[in-house]
């Protein structure tokens, strides 16, 4: 009967029973003191009421002492509730290593998803339970904010700027995905649906539809826009050489370092006199308006997957029909 | 239990004098007035039409939210519903109510003078909200606007197709209203105190609207200076805030909380100030903990300040940020509390009276409690992270503003309503809509805190199927509430000619504007008064008076 | 209860003193408070936009001193002069008339308005100048030199003409206030007890000048950066 009426959505990741606790604990302690209140309320006004015995009240003034509890003791718990929110928001913060990439991109009206064997969904994710997944995402037009309530996660999402969220399913299921940033006519319609598979079928899910890894398709792209005519696999081009560069920190010509991050490649291709690597001269042309978001994206995920940390996916149970796609050129001899 | 008079003959004007109602006739002495009672009647009849604008929009929402699906009207026409059912009651009714009709009507008569410091500008403000208004009124026949109150870029700079430029014009207007009204209640009160009047013998709504008045002030030119930033980008799209052009749409988001969020301390300072009055009033004591509870509404202002991006924490603001912001949350919270417990000792050993403006502002403490315990919800970040954007959010706000301000405005009105207009309203029928609104209110909106933890998000015009039950709840509770508000419209009315005379001081409160006729003459006091006694010094007015009290 | 009566005997005070007020002492301090009050959300207002401009600056650095080379120091250093000359007329302005001398008070109060007029000449020029050199953010705007970098010189100029443009406009109101001001003061209005109207004149004056001296350094005086 109470399933009928939940009071909560599907506690469907590692974060949601926290979540709930926090708000467990928030309804209890306030509820309790507005109850209380309440009563006191209540009482005072039938115990005090104006009679013709009762006319002008008593002259009486309370302890200041009162005055003084019921700001301290407040404050310590409003204290403690932020501590608690704090903790909770850095557990949703930060992401855990071996994430599974996912990038995500909102538009009007739909949610774009692509996983990184090159799978794309629209209002559809499929995702393994059990696995922390990581989804990188950017807006194409005005700001939306992808929410998965049965996960208890939430992200604005921006137009010309990357942003992280990360969650990890704890049981399988359908679950709701909303947007919830206004953004327009059909901001109600922009929903969809997280498919939490199991492994295996998650993987049998993967084999039905790839087309060539995102990575793959960024390789396409970099020689279609004559990227390797500067940025060649060795010291003698007139761009840096970016293998193995992403996740490193580069040194800028004025100085300052920088973190080589999915937001530091898209800014390079768009605007790359914004940040120059030492050593270099500022003649990258910009290819602000000429390649869409579904370009920039690929072409990220290819110099990624170039990258010294991050290597491809760590190697799932899979069927090996599976591991041609998403791996790396073989420059630095890991095997796939 | 029948009112209370107090007959001090002192006080009761001999026949056929004038008050400020009848010290002349025709439009013109009205539309021209300069003065603050008059002012205040006029701002009476347009927040209240304004009110009712805003009403149709949000029972028409509630109508089609009886259904999962879009099927009353078009989606665009639903977004330019919330967005303007948000844009009428906040700039123009929230901001102004108490303090354009109530503060402007009572605050010389509380200070003991004869008007305020720049009655002319006083004037200027309420036209300034009528050009408002108009041009609003203009744009929502035209097409209206789909933004949200909110106007978040690069949607409303690039994207809307309606008239945000009008609109946010319009709003830029009223916040000129909202400034000169706030700078002249701030020079009234330090310059124009009658003699003995000092700062700790200032009734607590003095001080609510002291506090209030710093808040527009310095608040509202940042929200004009926004406002004009949004109007040329809409106009030149040079990228003030559009990505594609280097342009920062969180810029338009810190700019616009930097104001939206002191706004809401408009909104809530005057109705505390109207609850600090009844409560005195209905008990006939003291406030207990006077100091600490005009202390607190400076705190309020100054704190309210520091805490705008608590409305940002999943707009992509660093992590530090974040942490410091729900910190000054949960600061502000605390003076808040002080008020709500100091309001509930002061029933203790009292002498209370359960009338009207009372049963408002129990009702106000009640739900202010509920609705600034769920800001400490929204406050815990990582709790926040799930409920914000959804009707979580929508229901705290509503049970501060509705739950709030709105009932302690309606206490207000019904308190000094004999002051004002000279009669008494119907006791058992304001009794009875007093409850129906206090019912309506919370089937309304306690079940939009369950359908926002469930994760319904706000602004949405279709919905899940599973949301449907706690929505036709809300809808339920929204037409007992809507029936609430068309009582007192009906009664107040009828008052005007068949509510019972009221004496200067019906309900024996101690205030100055209690020791003036009802209604009072245009010069508010025959004599201006010099002031010996300290706030609600009940036991040595009544004393001074040397009468019995009629029950 | 004492009695401080408020029927007033048939005109016995001053003309200028309103009905609302016990005395003049009070209408006077409740004017400079009152222009204060005003002059504080006018500092919120300009505030805030200098606040955003501030915020590009740090984000875009070369742009930023890109399009202060644009303008013209020369012009910004005249009118800088100009306008601190005006405030010392408008001072000595506020001085006569609390003595009451009469002409001396319209002749301060014109030379205030001359140099006000002075400045807003030297900026139409400067607003002419850069409109047809294409600096005019949207409609008019063909500055290429750094290409990569236009859109935010572009940003830039837009700063550039609003606050420059929001200051002006309240220079001239100010000078419409000035010249309300010299009427009366030549009818005789002001004296000892009565000067509180130069006097807010004056405090705005000067808040208007105020602002000038922040907008000159942010928007002419960034020094250069090393672009590529």
């Amino acid at each position: 009967m109470l399933s009928d009426f939940p009071l909560w959505p599907d506690q469907a990741s590692t974060v949601a029973p926290s979540v709930d606790a926090l708000m467990t604990f928030m309804c209890v302690v306030t509820g309790t003191v507005s109850v209380l209140i309440f009563i006191v309320i209540f009482y005072l006004a039938i115990k005090y009421r104006r009679t013709p015995e009762n006319q002008l009240a008593q002259d009486y003034e309370p302890p200041k002492a009162l005055e003084a509890a019921w700001i301290i003791i407040p404050f310590l718990v409003f204290m403690f509730m932020f501590v608690w929110g704090s903790w909770l928001y850095f557990r949703i913060q930060r992401v855990p290593d071996n994430a599974l990439d996912i990038y995500a991109t909102g538009k009007q009206w739909m949610w774009k998803f692509q996983h990184p064997g090159g799978q794309r969904e629209i209002n559809t994710l499929h995702v393994p339970v059990g696995r922390p997944i990581r989804i990188t995402m950017a807006s194409e037009d005005v700001i939306h904010s992808l929410y998965f309530p049965a996960f208890r996660v939430k992200c604005d999402v921006l137009p010309n700027r990357y942003k992280e969220m990360w969650f990890q399913a704890t049981k399988t299921g359908r679950f709701h995905i909303f947007c919830a940033e206004y953004c327009g006519t059909l901001h109600s319609g922009m929903t969809g649906w997280v498919e939490v598979m199991e492994p295996t079928d998650y993987q049998k899910w993967l084999a039905g539809g790839a087309e060539g890894s995102l990575a793959s398709q960024g390789e396409t792209l970099f020689q279609k826009y004559a990227c390797s005519t500067c940025h060649t696999n060795d010291a003698t081009g007139r761009g840096p050489v970016l293998i193995g560069v992403y996740g490193t920190n580069v040194m800028l010509n004025d100085g300052t370092t920088v973190v080589a991050d999915e937001n530091y490649i898209r800014e390079s291709i768009l605007n790359p006199q914004a940040k120059i690597v030492k050593g270099f001269t500022g003649i990258m042309p910009t290819f602000q308006g000429q390649m869409s978001e579904d370009d920039l994206l690929k072409l990220v995920s290819y110099v990624h997957s170039l990258g010294a940390q991050k290597t491809a996916a760590t190697p799932m149970e899979a069927p090996s029909a599976l591991m041609g796609a998403g791996t790396p050129p073989p420059q630095k001899g890991t095997k796939p | 239990m029948s009112s209370v008079t107090v007959n001090d003959a002192r006080f009761v004007e001999p026949e056929g004098a004038r008050n400020y109602i009848t010290h002349d006739y025709g439009a013109l002495s009205w539309l021209l007035t300069k003065d603050h009672k008059r002012i205040a009647i006029l701002y009476l009849f347009s927040i209240t039409a304004l009110f009712m604008l805003g009403g149709f929009f949000a029972v028409v929402m509630r109508i089609e939210l009886l259904t999962p699906e879009g099927d009353l009207l078009t989606s665009d026409t639903y977004n330019k519903f919330f967005t303007l059912h948000g844009i009428v009651m906040i700039f123009f009714f929230l901001i102004p109510s108490i303090p354009a009709v109530l503060g402007n009507f009572l605050l010389p008569l509380m200070l003991g003078a004869k008007d305020l410091a720049f009655p002319k500008i006083n004037l200027l403000s309420w036209y300034l909200y009528i050009i408002a208004a108009v041009m609003g009124l203009y744009i929502i026949i035209t097409g209206g606007v789909d933004t949200g109150w909110t106007f978040y870029t690069p949607f409303s700079t690039q994207y809307s197709n309606t008239h945000v430029f009008g609109v946010t014009f319009a709003a830029f207007i009223v916040g000129f209203s909202s400034i000169l009204t706030g700078l002249n209640f701030l020079v009234t009160i330090h310059r124009m105190r009658a003699p003995g009047l000092t700062w700790f013998r200032l009734p607590l709504f003095v001080w609510a609207m002291y506090a209030t008045s710093i808040v527009q002030l310095l608040a509202t030119p940042v929200l004009a200076i926004t406002l004009v930033m949004l109007m040329f980008e809409r106009v030149v799209h040079v990228g003030i805030f559009d990505p594609a052009l280097g342009g920062d749409p969180l810029l338009f988001q810190h700019m616009f909380w930097f104001y939206s969020h002191p706004a809401v301390y408009i909104m809530i300072l005057p109705a505390m100030g109207v609850a600090s009055e009844v409560v005195a009033a209905f008990t006939r004591k003291k406030i207990f903990g006077y100091s600490f509870v005009a202390y607190s509404s400076l705190a309020i202002a100054f704190l309210g300040f520091l805490v705008w991006a608590h409305h940002m924490f999943v707009a992509g603001i660093s992590v530090y940020s974040a942490m410091i912001f729900s910190f000054l949350s949960y600061f502000v919270a605390v003076p808040s509390a002080i008020k709500v417990f100091n309001w509930t000792a002061t029933l203790y050993r009292g002498s209370v009276a359960l009338m009207t403006p009372m049963l408002y502002i129990l009702g106000f403490i009640g739900l202010f409690t509920i609705g600034g315990v769920t800001g400490l919800f929204l406050a815990a970040i990582g709790l926040d992270v799930h409920v914000t954007d959804t009707y979580f959010v929508v229901a705290h706000f509503h049970y501060i503003m509705v739950g709030g301000a709105v009932m302690a405005y309606m206490a207000g009105l019904h308190y000094w309503w004999p002051k004002i207009t000279g009669r008494m309203y119907p006791e058992w029928w304001a009794r009875l809509a007093a409850l129906l609104i206090f019912a309506g209110f919370n089937l309304t909106f306690f079940p939009q805190f369950i359908l926002g933890y469930l994760g319904m998000p706000r602004r949405y015009h279709a919905y899940a199927p599973e949301f449907q039950v706690l929505n036709v709840m809300s809808t339920a509770g929204a037409s007992v509430l809507a029936v609430g508000y068309a009582l007192p419209l009906c009664y107040l009315i009828w008052s005007l000619w068949y509510g019972r005379p009221a004496g200067p001081n019906p309900w024996g409160a101690v205030g100055l504007e209690w020791t003036t006729a009802s209604p009072p003459p245009m010069e508010n006091f025959h004599e201006t008064p010099v002031v010996t006694w300290d706030a609600y010094d009940y036991p040595a007015m009544l004393k001074a008076m040397g009468e019995t009290q009629n029950v | 209860m004492s009695v401080v009566t408020n029927e007033h005997p048939a005109h016995e005070h001053h003309p200028f003193l309103q009905h609302h007020f016990e005395d003049l002492a009070q209408q006077h301090e409740a004017s400079t408070l009152g222009m204060w009050m005003f002059l504080a959300t006018e500092i919120l207002f300009f505030g805030g936009v200098l606040c955003a401009y501030w915020v590009y600056r740090i984000l875009y650095p070369e742009a930023w001193s890109l399009g202060a080379e644009q303008q013209n120091k020369l012009f910004g250093g005249l009118n800088t002069i100009v306008l601190i000359i005006s405030s010392l007329t408008m001072a000595l302005a506020v001085r006569n008339a609390q003595l009451g001398k009469r002409k001396s008070t319209v002749a301060m109060l014109f030379a205030t308005l001359v140099f006000g007029s002075t400045f807003l000449a030297i900026k139409g020029f400067e607003y002419w100048q850069h409109y047809h050199e294409g600096l005019f953010p949207g409609v008019n705007f063909t500055w290429h030199e750094v290409p990569a970098l236009a859109p935010k010189v572009q940003l830039f100029m837009t700063f550039y003409w609003g606050m420059t443009g929001l200051h002006a406009l309240h220079m001239v109101i100010g000078a419409g206030l000035l010249l309300w001001m010299m009427a009366r003061a030549w009818r005789g209005d002001f004296g000892p007890e009565y000067y509180a109207p130069v006097e807010i004149m004056g405090l705005y004056w000067h808040f208007v000048d105020i602002v000038w001296i922040f907008l000159f350094p942010f928007l002419y005086l960034i020094p250069g950066v090393h672009h590529v």
